[in-house]
């Protein structure tokens, strides 16, 4: 049965009208909005598309049977659009789609999980609502709990199991479920590195073995790139790319919209700076040297900093330092060469220079980097609080690791010595 | 195996999987009462999480059941039996009112659960599909079982006053189903009014207050004029507490006609109410 679509879909579209979209209404609301609605006819002939935009349009692909197909997009492209399109979870404006089988859909961790109710209560609660059957769930159950790894903790409540094994537990369902069409989204984004491998694992297996259909969004590029043969590269909405995965990989890095690109020379003579002058900092460039993250910064990894300092007269610059702010404000990094006990001396002219930070111990988000530049007495000579953005990227690791988004701004290893 | 069913064999075909077709919605929808029974073990466990859940981390637990129509029974008599002498239709006042707050409390508890019950667990309407209608009908259906202990509490009750039962009370399921359908009937159309306008929340305690006044729980129906009875029995709680009372006391007024209209006044509104809330949940996942 190869070359048969399982899932096809015909310029799918969806729109929401802003501020309808968000947040419930209250009856005061509409009533007002009936009364108005005579006036504001009148006064906005003509304005179409008033306060509506398309999250999803045009949107039209086939997935063959046994085919892994990976959605791939900025945020806000419309994948989360589409995977709930998908799942009926919302209806479409327009276009149409079929699916042929049984629908399974993953969009979080731990669907229909209650804190108050035990493990065991709600590996059947959440196998339940995910589609399985009954007897499914028996027949499963000691596998389920063996791979949550949860022990002695299956009669606890849920709330008193640590973040982990309540990821582990929610996990180790979904990934028993075994209908003929899964639709899975970003799941592979939380829970250690070890266990995304164990998922992993299990959904190539599945997706393998039994000629399953996967729909599967993610940000995680080596995850798709391992787990997709096919990909689609959704941009505001729309579908700008189908065809083999490394192809549209390759086309969503190099559109992915960098606040400031590795490599280049970024210019820094209209930032806002304070000091003397006499020694400022007028072009920076930066990269990782990683070729899988586009040379973007990734946690853990090496940032190499290279900088062009004019200097008006000759002085000693005993302290150059890096700085890195989040874009709430706060100072995360100043690494400072006045450590290093090592000074510079400029003569007037430009000078270039190069750092390097071995290991940036940051999780992937927007950073400030600014810099500061002081004499042998402290003057500071220049003072860039924010000199461009810098971006984090998770890293294509070996082991699939990516730190959930709020997982803290900073990595931090950990070891366990003794497990007494 | 003959040759004839070999090449039969050969030619038989997959089982037809089951088609998922999504288009945009288009006006009233027809109910799909099919894909609804086919989801009756994950209501089963809807109702079993409604009951583990609805105890949970209290003193007393289940024994909520049986105190809350209790309680009011001792406040109701001595408000209305003692102070206000109110007609009881010869039974003690206490199993009077007995019999209309066992179905009461439950009523009021489902139409309130039911009501609230999309908005409630509105993490799972932006997460994963299943017939939406599965959650209100859980809530109600889980007050079921605290209905079927409160009913023992009024055969104890009758017990403890001496009154024989008589065959009626075979008819308790009856009316049992009556409470449910009335609770559920309201209970869909404001579940699915709740996910767009949150003042739904506000509107139900209010709503079971006056609800309370209209139906024969303090008083008796009897204190109604008869030419009103019919349109009295617009109020399906009406027709739910004459029936208890019918159950249990001999000299009750019949229940004949205006039972009916609110056998037939519950079956309008529901049917009604699950079309409607078959229309609106398409945009459930948008608005709450």
């Amino acid at each position: 049965m190869s070359g048969h679509a399982v899932i096809r879909i015909e310029h799918l579209g969806k729109q929401y009208q802003i501020g309808h979209a968000r947040g419930p209404r209250t009856l005061r609301e509409d009533l007002v909005d009936l009364a108005r609605a005579p006036l504001r006819r009148r006064n906005e002939r003509g304005a179409t598309d008033d306060g509506r935009f398309w999250a999803l349009r045009d949107v039209s692909l086939e997935v063959q049977r046994g085919e892994v197909m990976g959605i791939i997009g900025g945020n806000g492209a419309g994948k989360s659009t589409l995977l709930k399109i998908l799942s009926r979870i919302v209806a479409p404006t327009e276009g149409w789609a079929t699916i042929e089988g049984r629908v399974g859909s993953l969009l979080e961790a731990g669907t229909g999980f209650h804190s108050e109710l035990t493990g065991r209560e709600n590996v059947y609660m959440s196998g339940a609502i995910l589609g399985m059957r009954k007897a499914e769930i028996e027949r499963k159950f000691d596998e389920i709990v063996a791979f949550a790894d949860i022990g002695p903790f299956l009669d606890t409540p849920v709330k008193r199991y640590s973040s982990g094994m309540q990821v582990r537990l929610a996990f180790a369902v979904a990934a028993h479920l075994e209908p003929e069409v899964l639709i899975v989204d970003e799941v592979l984004a939380v829970g250690d590195a070890e266990f995304q491998r164990k998922c992993l694992g299990r959904m190539q297996d599945v997706s393998r073995g039994d000629g399953r259909t996967v729909l599967f969004v993610s940000h995680n590029m080596d995850a798709v790139q391992r787990l997709c043969a096919r990909a689609v590269l959704l941009e505001h909405g729309r579908p700008i790319a189908t065809g083999a995965t490394t192809g549209v990989v390759a086309q969503y890095l190099a559109r992915a919209e960098a606040p400031s690109s590795p490599g280049a020379w970024i210019d820094l003579s209209g930032v806002e700076r304070t000091g003397t002058g006499l020694a400022r900092v007028v072009r920076a460039r930066y990269g990782s040297g990683l070729d899988a993250a586009a040379g973007q910064a990734y946690p853990d990894g090496p940032l190499t900093i290279g900088l062009t300092i004019e200097a008006a007269t000759s002085c000693t610059i005993a302290s150059l330092a890096v700085t890195l702010y989040d874009l709430q404000g706060t100072k995360l990094v100043n690494a400072d060469t006045i450590a290093s006990g090592r000074t510079l001396r400029l003569e007037p002219g430009e000078h270039q220079i190069t750092l390097r930070i071995p290991e940036l111990h940051l999780n992937p988000g927007v950073y400030l980097m600014g810099f500061w530049l002081a004499g042998r007495l402290a003057e500071v000579h220049d003072f860039i609080p924010a000199g461009f953005e810098l971006e984090v990227v998770s890293r294509r690791a070996p082991g699939l690791g990516r730190a959930p988004a709020d997982d803290g701004l900073v990595t931090c290893r950990l070891e366990l010595l003794d497990a007494g | 195996m003959t040759p004839a069913a070999d090449y039969f064999r050969g030619m038989s075909r997959p089982v037809a999987a089951p088609v998922v077709r999504i288009r945009p919605p288009k006006g009233w929808a027809p109910l799909d009462l099919r894909e609804l029974a086919g989801a009756h073990e994950l209501l089963y466990f809807l109702v079993l999480r409604n009951l583990k859940l609805r105890y949970k981390q209290t003193a007393l637990g289940a024994a909520w059941a049986l105190l809350q129509p209790l309680l009011t029974m001792a406040v109701f008599t001595v408000v209305f039996g003692r102070l206000a002498r109110l007609d009881s239709e010869g039974l003690p006042y206490p199993v009077f009112a007995l019999a209309a707050l066992v179905p009461w409390t439950y009523f009021a508890t489902a139409l309130a659960q039911a009501g609230n019950s999309l908005v409630d667990q509105q993490q799972l309407l932006t997460k994963v599909y299943f017939p939406r209608l599965l959650l209100p009908l859980a809530a109600a259906i889980a007050g079921l079982v605290d209905l079927a202990i409160a009913f023992t509490l009024l055969l104890l009750a009758l017990a403890w006053y001496g009154i024989a039962p008589s065959a009626r009370l075979l008819a308790a399921p009856a009316f049992g189903l009556l409470a449910a359908a009335s609770a559920l009937a309201p209970g869909v159309w404001l579940a699915a009014l709740n996910v767009r306008y949150r003042d739904v929340r506000h509107v139900i305690p209010f709503l079971v207050q006056i609800w309370l006044f209209v139906t024969p729980v303090a008083y008796s129906s009897g204190i109604v004029p008869e030419r009103w009875r019919p349109l009295y029995g617009l109020n399906p709680m009406a027709g739910v507490v004459d029936g208890f009372r019918w159950m249990i006391a001999p000299s009750a007024p019949a229940v004949g006609p205006s039972l009916a209209v609110s056998v037939a006044a519950v079956a309008i509104l529901l049917t009604a109410g699950l079309y409607f809330f078959r229309r609106m949940e398409r945009s459930f996942a948008d608005v709450v």
